[in-house]
């Protein structure tokens, strides 16, 4: 199958998120990503990617490399200064998520993608049982059948390995670990078909990190979902990444498939990066 | 009527600008009116909304009728009687159907109302979504943008917790398919009393500065799952000890000295005319 | 019938109205309406200030009504002021002009136009002092005239504003002037974020107590800034209102002693610090509210999660008539209600095994219990 030749599920172009008015010396003026004469910040600097059906693209770099300001603006968490965003199922791909209208932008967020952040507090309520925060996806989305979602909460909590007998607690209650594998099954619960994991195991236990990625290769096999995997560590994007795109200072420096960027770093800052890995 | 004051207590242009709200109200099913709540003898949270409503309402013409609890000789339902008595010079009554307002804390009358009728409610807290959000700002735009979702994850928090909705009074409903309304801590028993009636119903928060309205013959429904009905207060079994209806809202009473639970119509007026029908009747 | 709280409701509420002036009664004491007003006047101000009715008189009587309590008289006076047509506006009363009698700065020694002290408790020693038990009114009256009588009287002194110099200078821009109509929050629900005139009417009219302690959480630590009393001023402001049949004149209707105070605190600039004055103002003398506000007022400008700077949190619980009145209210029978909230409770305890856990097909057995009704 040659990924080419098929409709991305996400298609972004030329994203630029700017602090300050900017001036005719950014393009040439950046100290890493600030302007030196005007001050201007450069959060995302002209980026651009696809991510294909069923295949997990892991988004690489420091902090400061504008990879959290790409999830963000992907979830509307923030305003893009510049650049489009296409997903294959919001008006077939036809309609910049980033016109959409408030309500829309609301659909958007709760059925056709869903995130995963690496602050459990910002994407769990913690006081509402794991079933309700499945729920309220699906209420979000129209339903009005509680069966249902009940039905639909013991699928996915099933799917992340928590005990359905658990389901009426909150997740306030629960570990870490079991915090985000709740966060990743309330992402999921509309079906969408794509998913933001921002850092998700960044902060957790090394055993722990384990069983949250081997889960999150499990969901991808089972639901034929595809991925945007953002970390810092390259060990997750190796283990988990189709294809790895390395960012610095709002940059693409470098994409291609991930052995390939592992094995050959073309650019210097990835080269720095695989070696600090060995 | 004490002159010191002007007929209905509030100068002429308050109320006439609240009948506008009340209007703008009755425009809008379910929207929340703001209006320039007035400072009234009688404290904020005692009904004042209601009092407004009724009085800038009320001309020599009307007959009055107000109960708290369902009942019309309550301590502040005597209480507001007394003021509306004080300051205008309409006739009151405990009948239902011989009112033209009736003004209620809690409770809708038994006796259902006619169109020419109008039924003021008192509202402590018209906001349905104060209970999932504190701040004004941010209801009004889950109002605008018909983001209802909090409510419905709060039913279904209720199932999976306890099986069951534990909401009591102030039971969220639906009007017209647009706003969801509090329709003030009446109990689910008065819901359905609610939906396509025949009278105007008015709310008033004089505290929280809103007025709303539901006119005649609207849509009024509870906010329920379609797996899991709608349930009004169970008083299947019980009946009232001394009109014997099972149809109705009853109190639940305890005997002061043998402790023995027995119950009793929260309408006291519907209870008194159900015994008198009884004894004409024998 | 135990059912004593709603039936025969009426005949206990004239008892109890009756038993109030038991209460009031006393010993059979005089209590003249002349002394309540010139002898607690801290009192009179605090109710006219949380009233929003500038009436010594009826605050006075309405203190004499309710033996004293605060909040029934701010109830009182606050009623009445709402039958009360509004005639007129005056005009805006500048209070560069205010024949001051009190007047300090905590942050200049020397000022222009002077620090005057005036009458403050602030460094009195708090000891009871028992002779008052038997004091001459008369003999105390005397005396104070005399001292009053044997001063040179002194020409006043023009008192500009402390902050007009720092304004001059540039470190304080925190508003500019703003001649737009005001907000009248007694004639208008507010609505958020609030203009600024309707925020300092809704402080200016707030329960001294809960502005007192919502200013204290800020100096404590919830809140940024420990600020200083650039200047607190008190005396008589005149007030004025248009003529109707001459254009430019105006007529003299009085005057009224009021509080004002503007407090210092740091501020970020674009590039350099600034300073940014927050601004009090009570009718009367009651001076720590007058700072409070000043304070709340700067704090709600801020942004952050503190209390003080949660701009709905602050203006929609202070007002006086509305905390008292709803927890008041909780008084009242709420039988339907608890007897609403009595059946759910029952409901969940019928089914035992729906509690806690959910396993697969609990919602329909809960459909079940629906049904049978």
């Amino acid at each position: 199958m040659n990924p080419i030749t098929e409709q991305p599920v996400l298609k972004v172009s030329h994203l630029t998120v700017r602090y300050g008015s900017g001036c005719p010396c950014c393009g040439t003026s950046l100290e890493k990503n600030r302007c030196r004469k005007c001050g201007t910040v450069w959060a995302a600097n002209d980026v651009s990617l696809e991510v294909y059906p069923g295949e997990i693209l892991g988004i690489v770099g420091e902090s400061g490399s504008g990879k959290s300001t790409l999830m963000k603006s992907l979830y509307f968490d923030l305003e893009p200064t510049e650049g489009t965003a296409y997903l294959r199922d919001y008006q077939d791909g036809a309609k910049d998520i980033w016109q959409a209208s408030a309500a829309e932008k609301r659909r958007i967020r709760n059925c056709l993608m869903g995130m995963v952040y690496q602050n459990p507090l910002l994407g769990l309520r913690m006081e509402y049982s794991a079933a309700a925060n499945i729920a309220e996806k699906i209420i979000a989305a129209g339903s009005r059948d509680a069966g249902a979602m009940t039905e639909r909460a013991q699928d996915l909590l099933s799917a992340v390995e928590i005990l359905t007998s658990r389901m009426a607690e909150a997740p306030k209650n629960f570990s870490g670990g079991m915090q985000q594998r709740v966060q990743i099954s309330k992402a999921l619960a509309n079906n969408p078909s794509l998913l933001l994991l921002d850092e998700v195991t960044t902060g957790l236990d090394i055993s722990v990190q384990a069983k949250v990625l081997d889960l999150i290769r499990k969901i991808k096999a089972r639901y034929g979902i595809s991925i945007l995997l953002v970390s810092h560590d390259l060990a997750v994007i190796r283990m988990l990444a189709d294809r790895t795109v390395v960012m610095l200072d709002g940059k693409i420096v470098e994409s291609g498939l991930t052995d390939q960027v592992l094995e050959d770093p073309q650019h210097a800052y990835t080269q720095q990066l695989v070696h600090s890995m060995l | 009527m004490k002159s010191e004051y002007n007929y209905g207590f509030l100068d002429e242009g308050s109320k006439r600008e609240i009948r506008r709200s009340v209007l703008k109200a009755v425009a809008i099913p379910g929207y929340q009116v703001p209006f320039g709540s007035r400072e009234l003898p009688i404290g904020r949270g005692w009904g004042t909304g209601g009092i407004q409503l009724t009085l800038s309402l009320i001309g020599p013409e009307d007959v009055l009728k107000v109960i708290d609890q369902g009942s019309d000789e309550s301590v502040n339902a005597v209480n507001i009687k007394k003021f509306v008595a004080l300051c205008t010079d309409v006739p009151t009554t405990i009948h239902t159907a011989e009112a033209t307002i009736v003004q209620t804390r809690h409770r809708v009358p038994e006796v259902p109302m006619k169109n020419n009728q109008i039924l003021v409610l008192q509202v402590p807290t018209p906001e349905p979504l104060r209970v999932i959000e504190p701040k004004e700002e941010v209801t009004k735009k889950m109002h605008a943008e018909k983001d209802y979702a909090g409510i419905w994850l709060q039913l279904y928090e209720c199932l999976i917790r306890y099986g069951k909705v534990t909401i009591g009074a102030e039971y969220p409903c639906m009007v017209e398919g647009r706003y969801v309304m509090n329709p003030s801590p009446i109990p689910k028993f008065d819901n359905p009393k609610l939906n396509d009636a025949e009278c105007l119903y008015l709310f008033g928060a004089g505290r929280e500065k809103k007025i709303y309205a539901i006119p005649p013959h609207t849509q009024v429904i509870p906010l329920a799952f379609e797996d899991v009905p709608f349930e009004r207060e169970d008083f299947s079994g019980r009946k009232c000890r001394l009109c014997g209806s099972e149809d109705t809202y009853l109190d639940e009473i305890f005997d002061a000295e043998t402790g023995e639970r027995y119950y009793q119509c929260s309408d006291t007026a519907y209870c008194k005319e159900v015994r008198a029908r009884h004894e004409s009747n024998h | 019938m135990g059912y004593v709280a709603v039936s025969g409701g009426q005949e206990a509420i004239e008892a109890s109205i009756r038993l109030l002036d038991h209460c009031r009664a006393g010993g059979g004491q005089e209590l003249e309406l002349s002394a309540v007003q010139q002898k607690l006047g801290l009192l009179i101000d605090r109710v006219m200030g949380e009233a929003g009715l500038y009436a010594p008189d009826y605050a006075a009587l309405v203190l004499k009504q309710c033996e004293g309590c605060v909040e029934e008289a701010v109830f009182l006076l606050r009623a009445y002021r709402s039958t009360l047509p509004r005639n007129y506006y005056t005009q805006t009363a500048d209070t560069d002009d205010m024949r001051i009698i009190r007047r300090i700065s905590a942050a200049f020694k020397d000022i222009q136009g002077g620090q005057i002290l005036g009458a403050t408790y602030d460094y009195t020693h708090r000891l009871i002092h028992f002779d008052l038990k038997n004091e001459d009114p008369m003999e105390l009256l005397r005396r104070v005239r005399e001292e009053l009588e044997c001063q040179e009287p002194q020409p006043p002194k023009a008192c500009p504003r402390v902050s007009d110099t720092l304004k001059k200078e540039g470190l304080i821009d925190t508003y500019e002037p703003d001649d737009s109509e005001p907000f009248d929050v007694t004639e208008q629900m507010l609505e958020f974020p609030a203009p600024r005139s309707a925020r300092l009417q809704t402080l200016a009219r707030a329960d001294t107590g809960f502005l007192g302690g919502l200013a204290y959480s800020v100096l404590r630590g919830f809140g940024a800034i420990h600020p200083t009393v650039g200047e607190l001023r008190t005396g008589y402001v005149e007030l004025l209102v248009d003529y109707p049949f001459g254009e430019g004149e105006s007529i003299w209707i009085g005057e009224i002693l009021i509080t004002e105070v503007e407090c210092f605190s740091e501020a970020d600039g674009e590039k350099e610090m600034k300073l940014a004055d927050g601004y009090g103002v009570v009718f009367g003398r009651n001076e720590n509210k007058a700072i409070a506000m000043s304070v709340v007022d700067r704090e709600l400008d801020l942004p952050g999660d503190f209390p003080a700077r949660d701009e709905e949190f602050v203006l929609m619980h202070g007002d006086s008539l509305e905390m008292n009145g709803f927890i008041s209210h909780l008084k009242l029978p709420h039988y339907v209600t608890f007897q609403s909230k009595l059946d759910a409770v029952r409901k969940t305890r019928k089914k035992p095994q729906a509690s806690g856990e959910a396993e697969h097909g609990a919602d329909e057995e809960s459909q079940g219990g629906c049904n049978e009704e």
